[in-house]
């Protein structure tokens, strides 16, 4: 994390604007962002509402392509979705009902052809495992919690050991404490595995918190402010609430805002 | 538990890394529910069985048709239950009713098959291309009021008294049904499953076979019930009006060949099997289904 190397960027996002059209507007998501994501990193993209980082994060998974600019993922370009890059949703309804935990997972690799028969099942099996849900690996996802679910999504997501999972929000719909839990779980499962994971939330305290890098976003159009290393896990508390409230200033200088406690 | 300052909550989350016991209290609660279901009564647990409760309809029911008929005492306009029994067990063993059973569904099967497989196509079209919605979205507006029997005259000169013009009416209940409701199905499919099916590298037909069948396949059900009852009235009601095809007429015939020899009776016996096969098919064959797919994942209650 704190290697002083400068390895290849594993994500090159280069002056990328995004644009969509709604019924009436043109709208512009974002504007000339640049940033680039390492191996392992844990890169957070942060900005209140409006800022395009959901956008951007879509655009990475390939379900829009840039008015401007363009994105690299080990040096290809990316034009349409692919396994390569998992993404997690923040909606619960992002797995299959039809499918029990462990079917989930197992068509997720079938699908992309990643895995098939008893390899694709152990494979599935193991990742559940991670995510403490062997118990409930039958299980139909209606039958799960919200927080169940995500885990399951979570646990998909790295079986599929993408290049880099991209996360929109996957704990915002989810109760303040279950979110802890999750988060906790997350940076247990990074340690493990080390994975690459792009992140997007609107909470400071969870940027600080997940992040070993965060980019700081602003809305209309959305435009990057900074670019930020975060603190890693032994660091004093006084030292968080400082970020955090450098981050909140850079941020939302000019807004009164309701920043939930997480 | 106050979480005061952000410095607060930090010292308590360094300090005591465990609210997880709160999350697996959730999980055994589930358990709890499931004992509590065990102490339900015997009398509790029957009525909430659906068809104990319509069993018990259909048996009030029958009381008072039998307590009508006999109370009437006049076959030719309400023969009694038993009298009614009594004549479709007759049918039965002299292998008249079978016989008429047989022929109907299995010109229902045919146009009920051929029926689904049209929309299916057309609702396979109308998602894929702009002007196939067009095309689906307009012609069921206009062909779906149309009762098909309004058809029948037309299909009679088309073609002749016999199975094809069975079919093409039918193929015309069927339709525009469950095209109506597998379009309407698959445009409700949430866009978050359409990405994952996507990010799997779906496309194309496979994304609509893995990913908007199984999700729209609520709509698709309830639109198969559509098209099957439509398919079915349709049936009875063509075959009342020209009778038998090539020789093999169904339970339309039936009835009306035995109301023309005034054994009411019989009228009965056909009108009550065509009851049996409609709750037969809806009861144990759709229910089946809906048991096996939506209900176990949850898609409806």
């Amino acid at each position: 994390m704190l290697d002083k190397t400068e390895p290849p960027p594993l994500l090159d996002v280069r002056g990328v604007t995004l644009r969509y059209k709604t019924r009436d507007h043109l709208v512009t998501a974002t504007y000339r962002v640049d940033f680039s994501v390492r191996q392992s990193d844990r890169f957070i993209l942060l900005g209140p509402s409006g800022c395009g980082k959901s956008t951007l994060l879509k655009s990475v998974g390939g379900y829009m392509a840039p008015t401007e600019g363009e994105i690299m993922l080990k040096g290809m370009r990316i034009t349409r979705p692919g396994p390569d890059r998992m993404m997690v949703f923040q909606e619960f309804d992002q797995l299959l009902p039809w499918k029990t935990v462990r079917q989930n997972v197992v068509f997720a690799l079938e699908t992309s052809g990643k895995q098939r028969g008893r390899a694709a099942d152990e494979k599935a099996m193991q990742y559940i495992e991670k995510v403490h849900l062997t118990r409930f690996a039958d299980a139909y996802p209606h039958t799960l919690s919200g927080g169940m679910k995500q885990r399951v999504a979570i646990a998909r997501g790295m079986a599929m050991e993408p290049d880099i999972l991209l996360m929109d929000e996957p704990f915002a719909a989810l109760d303040a404490l279950t979110r802890r839990r999750m988060q906790d779980e997350l940076l247990g499962l990074w340690e493990e595995t080390r994975f690459t994971v792009l992140f997007v939330t609107h909470s400071i305290p969870e940027a600080v918190k997940i992040g070993n890098r965060i980019l700081l976003m602003t809305p209309h159009p959305g435009q990057v402010k900074a670019e930020l290393n975060s603190l890693d896990a032994s660091a004093h508390p006084t030292e968080v609430a400082i970020l955090e409230q450098r981050i909140h200033d850079m941020l939302f200088a000019d807004r009164v805002e309701e920043e939930e406690i997480v | 538990m106050t979480c005061s300052s952000p410095t607060g909550w930090r010292k308590k989350k360094l300090s005591e890394t465990l609210p997880r016991p709160e999350i697996l209290r959730e999980i055994s609660g589930e358990e709890e529910f499931g004992i509590v279901e065990k102490e339900l009564t015997v009398f509790e647990r029957l009525y909430n069985l659906g068809w104990v409760r319509k069993t018990a309809l259909l048996i009030v029911l029958a009381v008072v048709w039998e307590t009508y008929a006999r109370y009437l005492d006049n076959q030719l306009l309400v023969p009694t239950l038993t009298d009614t029994f009594q004549a479709w067990l007759g049918g039965m063993r002299s292998g008249v009713l079978p016989a008429r059973i047989l022929a109907s569904l299995q010109v229902l099967a045919i146009g009920f098959t051929t029926g689904v497989v049209l929309a299916g196509i057309v609702t396979v079209l109308a998602i894929t291309t702009r002007i196939g919605t067009d095309f689906l979205e307009t012609m069921t507006a206009m062909l779906n009021p149309l009762p098909a029997i309004a058809l029948l005259p037309l299909a009679l000169i088309w073609f002749g008294l016999g199975l094809g013009s069975l079919v093409f009416v039918l193929v015309h209940s069927v339709l525009w049904a469950v095209a109506l409701n597998t379009h309407a199905g698959f445009r409700s499919v949430s866009n978050t499953l359409r990405m994952v099916g996507r990010n799997y590298g779906l496309s194309g037909l496979g994304l609509v076979f893995k990913i908007l069948i199984p999700a729209a396949f609520p709509s698709i059900l309830s639109g198969l019930k559509i098209g099957w009852a439509f398919a079915w009235r349709t049936l009875i009601a063509a075959e009342l009006v020209f009778g038998v095809s090539s020789g093999k007429g169904g339970l339309g015939w039936y009835i009306f060949e035995s109301k023309n020899e005034l054994d009411i009776p019989e009228v009965f016996a056909g009108l009550l099997t065509i009851i049996m096969i409609g709750l037969l098919v809806e009861n144990v064959i759709f229910r089946t289904i809906e048991n096996r797919t939506v209900r176990r994942w949850g898609m409806q209650t």
